[in-house]
């Protein structure tokens, strides 16, 4: 019996990751908005769900995928927030979205002093020029030497200018009845066209204002708007997506309004109606007309769709951290059983994160490392997949628990490090390029794995040099066999990694080796990584100068991998992050820590 | 004889030097990455890096005294440590093979590097749509170009290269009928109109041209990623047969437009420009694209469609040149860098390296090394592995 336990432990771990699948039912009484989520629509590029660009707005703007109402009033979904946002303004000016954790920023706008509040558009709205103002003086301070303030204040201002343009999406904030709207606008169209026919009756002066008026809110609208909602016919390619404003300006009788905007306009009233039925009719048909049209996009956004919902990052995090506890515990009681749950977890674990990083790039035609936050995950998943093999050979448990650890706090930091919108972002000109994002930047992450892996494989070296009496010197001596293991897979994967680099550089800048601050970092892995190498050849180190160096080099890949990045000098100064930097620092103690600890014995033991 | 020269090389061949080596190289990579936020990468790429000792000084920079070795010395130094290596541990082992091989890679690596540090040329060439040119220009070099007006048909130019100006002293030439007496001369400086920008001093820099309405002060060397270096001299010229000086001229890299002036009847210009290497070739802009990804200001991809006219090598194509797609030509590379505001033109790097073929064979030799050199080990690792597992 007790051998089915670990199976069983699985299985439990399956069915709930498996209830993530299930569609969950619309509130009774509210709209059914499953189709309305999958709609794809072109923003920043990229052909995305509408749940994916909720989902991202209220990530930049409150750090949530989620809206939490105040007084009790539940939460409530992205999608459910579009959906107000595009079609009823009003309504969406009263949901507390704008987190501002800045007390002066706070005051500014007249609402209470608080560590942090979400604040509404209808609370913000008095401030608006204040805020514009502070924005401009602000905008002229390099980032490095802003104030709290200056950065609360741009921060806000960027949330509110996406807001604004979410707004404008579909129409103007304050359109009343869209749909017939753009009939009457359409029709004038027709009938001026046949006005300008030799003999006909010229426009009357009324129908001639009208389309002046519509012609200059489309154009606005398509000016303010940074999303493309009109899909072109079928064969039409993404650099054929509009704007509805666009669109309309292009419409020239009733017949030729595109079937996008016909039923946006649709969704839009029937929305604002409050008319269920209706709403989730239309939705369906436009959603039925665009799988006609473009089956390949609307396939993409509704794997998206449900990809978002299943959440597989933060699904294998809590498998590893499951992973990582059963695994440390199998060296207090119950060593097999245990550990052979703990296997399961984590060869589970990293089938959820598979699945997620290979969704990812199927999504995104990419490679998986595009930019900061993909590397977090490739980081994590290397790590993972070295530690079983690690755990296969030695089958002692530490290559689980290392490798659990790795890839939660690795999940951890990519969780952080989305909170800035969208992930699949385009890739700019000079990044264009599958073959050298497949080699030099998964090779060079594979690289950091490797090091983070050695890392914590010394650190769980500290911890059994603490308790000697749990573990015989057995241990430290496999602990030893596997660091150096790990720290050769690192000195192939980092100097393969830097020198694929620079032939990029070759190909891209002119220059072979520029010492530009991602290079050096990477440099100096190489680097750390020959020395420890040579040390121990040489025999200047053993067992525990091996732990140390191996602990050291998560300090460096640290460095290597943010605190380059914080620097913000350099070609590859991508996303400069300032907030990162006590956490940075603190690792980095945390390793120096470790390394004192270690040393003091040093003579005695070895 | 042999056993001699072993001796000789043990020291050197060491592995405590490589540890030492490494550890030195660690060290210099890191400084001279933080010191980048302060000094820029131009700077310090100068000081710590293409530099036999990195120096300090203090902030009145009177004196100086070396506090660590500067990049080619460590890498001189691991260079010779790592051939000692080879020269005395070669053995022929399937054992060694990888590491032989993998530090032989390395060995190639860095006589390449030190190579493209020596002898590498950057230059840019600008092009607008419809402009042909046969040279590319220096950014971070000047040259003081005198040209000779006398037949607008056929100018002849003599460039005075800016190391030269920047001797100072009396410059003279077989071709020039005067000769040009440098009297100040600033790396780096700022230029005013008198009277109507603020801080300008009243003494002009001149006593003719443009020099008489501007002035003209020293700056700090430029640091950061987007400025540079305005390089400034002040010119007298006096007839080279004897006689009366015919005052001073100022020349500077700020100055757009050339300055005239007259000897013996004969019309000449002066012009303080960016050195030009000329080509035995030239390039049309025929066409610059500039796309961006749908609906948004995102970069897609940049490319310049160009004429290549080689009339000595027959050679006249038509080349698209485009990100990570470089142009090759007789040892010149062309890159995609930039492009003019208005996407009315092109700016191309030029890149002349001989060593540029390094890094790809050393690449190679070190990768085939390693993974060897892992997987043997591997094999190894695995198997003695085996015994430990308990059922």
């Amino acid at each position: 019996m007790k051998r089915f336990v670990p199976y069983l432990v699985l299985l439990v771990a399956a069915l709930w990751l498996g209830s993530s699948w299930i569609t969950p039912k619309p509130k009774p009484g509210d709209f059914d908005l499953t189709s309305f989520g999958r709609i794809p629509v072109l923003v920043g590029g990229r052909i995305k769900p509408l749940d994916t660009v909720a989902r991202n707005s209220l990530l930049i703007m409150r750090g949530k995928q989620s809206l939490r109402l105040p007084n009790g009033g539940g939460t409530m979904t992205a999608t459910r927030w579009l959906a107000d946002v595009l079609f009823n303004p009003t309504v969406a000016d009263g949901y507390p979205v704008f987190a501002v954790a800045n007390q002066e920023v706070l005051g500014m706008c007249g609402m209470p002093q608080e560590d942090k509040r979400y604040c509404t558009f209808a609370e913000l709205k008095p401030s608006l020029e204040k805020i514009e103002q502070e924005r401009k003086l602000a905008d002229d301070v390099e980032a490095t030497e802003r104030t709290p303030f200056q950065t609360a204040i741009l921060n806000l201002h960027n949330a509110l200018i996406h807001y604004q343009q979410l707004k404008n999406s579909v129409h103007e904030e304050g359109t009343v009845d869209f749909g017939k709207e753009i009939e009457t606008y359409a029709a004038a169209v027709a009938s001026g066209a046949g006005s300008i026919q030799p003999g006909a009756t010229p426009l009357p002066q009324d129908q001639l204002n009208l389309l002046k008026a519509a012609v200059s809110r489309y154009e606005r609208q398509s000016r303010f708007s940074n999303m493309l909602a009109v899909a072109p016919k079928a064969g039409g390619s993404e650099g054929d997506w509009l704007s509805t404003g666009n669109a309309l300006i292009r419409v020239d009788s009733p017949q030729t309004i595109p079937a996008s905007v016909a039923a946006l306009a649709d969704m839009s009233d029937a929305f604002r109606a409050d008319d269920k039925a209706k709403f989730v009719k239309v939705t369906k048909e436009y959603a039925g007309w665009l799988a006609v049209e473009h089956p390949e996009w609307t396939t993409r956004t509704s794997y998206e769709m449900r990809f978002n919902r299943m959440e597989p990052f933060y699904q294998s995090m809590v498998l590893y951290v499951g992973a990582f506890l059963l695994a440390c515990g199998s060296w207090l009681v119950c060593p097999k059983g245990l550990r052979k749950t703990a296997f399961l977890l984590i060869l589970l674990a990293l089938l959820v994160h598979s699945f997620g990083m290979f969704s990812r790039m199927w999504l995104q035609g990419r490679p998986p490392v595009t930019n900061l936050y993909s590397s977090a995950i490739f980081v994590g998943w290397g790590a993972v997949v070295i530690g079983i093999v690690l755990e296969r050979l030695f089958r002692d448990g530490i290559g689980i628990a290392c490798s659990g650890l790795v890839g939660f706090i690795t999940l951890i930091i990519a969780h952080h490090l989305g909170s800035s919108g969208d992930t699949l972002e385009m890739m700019q000109a000079v990044l264009d390029s599958n073959i050298w994002l497949a080699t030099h930047v998964v090779v060079i992450t594979a690289g950091y794995s490797a090091m983070f892996l050695a890392g914590f494989l010394a650190i769980a070296y500290v911890i059994i040099d603490m308790m000697p009496k749990t573990f015989d010197k057995q241990a430290g001596k496999t602990l030893a066999r596997m660091v150096y293991g790990v720290v050769c897979f690192a000195t192939l994967f980092s100097f393969v990694g830097t020198v694929l680099g620079g032939i990029w550089a070759d190909q891209s800048w002119g220059r072979f080796w520029g010492w530009d601050p991602k290079e050096n970092g990477a440099l100096l892995i190489v680097l750390w990584c020959a020395l420890i190498l040579h040390a121990r050849w040489g025999g200047f180190i053993r067992e525990r100068g091996l732990m140390i160096m191996a602990i050291f080099g998560n300090a460096i890949t640290a460095f290597s991998w943010f605190g380059v990045n914080m620097l913000g000098v350099g070609l590859h100064s991508y996303g400069f992050m300032d907030k990162a930097f006590p956490w940075l620092l603190g690792f980095v103690i945390c390793q120096v820590l470790f390394m004192i600890k270690l040393s003091i014995r040093f003579p005695s033991k070895d | 004889m042999m056993q001699t020269l072993k001796r000789l090389l043990g020291p050197i061949s060491s592995l405590r030097l490589t540890v030492i080596c490494l550890a030195a190289a660690l060290v210099l990579v890191f400084a001279g990455t933080i010191a980048q936020v302060r000094f820029g990468l131009f700077f310090v790429q100068e000081q710590y890096f293409q530099s036999w000792v990195v120096w300090w000084s203090p902030a009145s920079g009177a004196y100086k005294i070396p506090v660590f070795p500067g990049g080619h010395l460590v890498g001189a130094v691991l260079l010779i440590n790592l051939i000692a290596a080879h020269i005395q541990r070669f053995r022929w082992t399937w054992k060694k093979f990888g590491i032989q091989l993998t530090h032989l890679g390395l060995i190639i690596m860095l006589a390449g590097g030190l190579a493209t540090d020596l002898f590498s040329v950057s230059s840019f060439m600008r092009l607008k749509e419809g402009e042909t040119k046969n040279y590319s220009e220096d950014q971070a070099r000047v040259e003081l170009a005198v040209i000779d007006q006398t037949d607008p048909e056929n100018l002849k130019v003599t460039a005075i290269p800016g190391e030269v100006i920047s001797k100072g002293g009396t410059i003279t030439s077989g071709d020039l009928p005067f000769t040009l007496a440098v009297r100040s001369y600033f790396r780096n400086s700022k230029l005013k109109m008198i009277g109507q920008e603020t801080g300008a001093s009243s003494v002009p820099a001149a006593t003719n041209g443009t020099g008489q309405r501007v002035s003209l002060t020293s700056a700090p060397r430029a640091t950061k990623m987007d400025e540079r270096d305005i390089m400034s001299a002040v010119v007298e010229v006096t007839p080279a047969k004897g006689g009366k000086s015919l005052g001073t001229w100022l020349v500077s890299d700020a100055l757009a437009v050339s300055q005239d002036l007259e000897i013996d009847g004969r019309k000449w210009s002066l012009q303080l420009r960016p050195a030009r290497y000329y080509k035995p070739y030239s390039l049309t802009l025929k066409d610059f694209t500039h796309e961006t990804y749908p609906g948004t200001m995102i970069p897609k991809n940049f490319s310049s469609k160009v004429d290549l006219t080689d009339a000595a090598n027959k050679d006249t194509r038509q080349v698209l040149i485009y990100m990570n797609h470089p142009l090759r030509h007789m040892g010149d590379t062309y890159y995609q860098s930039g492009f003019e505001p208005d996407n009315s033109g092109t700016v191309l790097q030029v890149v002349r390296n001989p060593g540029y073929q390094a890094p790809y064979i050393a690449c190679i030799i070190v990768s085939i090394g390693l993974i060897f050199q892992f997987t043997y080990h591997l094999i190894g690792f695995a198997r003695r592995s085996k015994p430990t597992v308990k059922p």
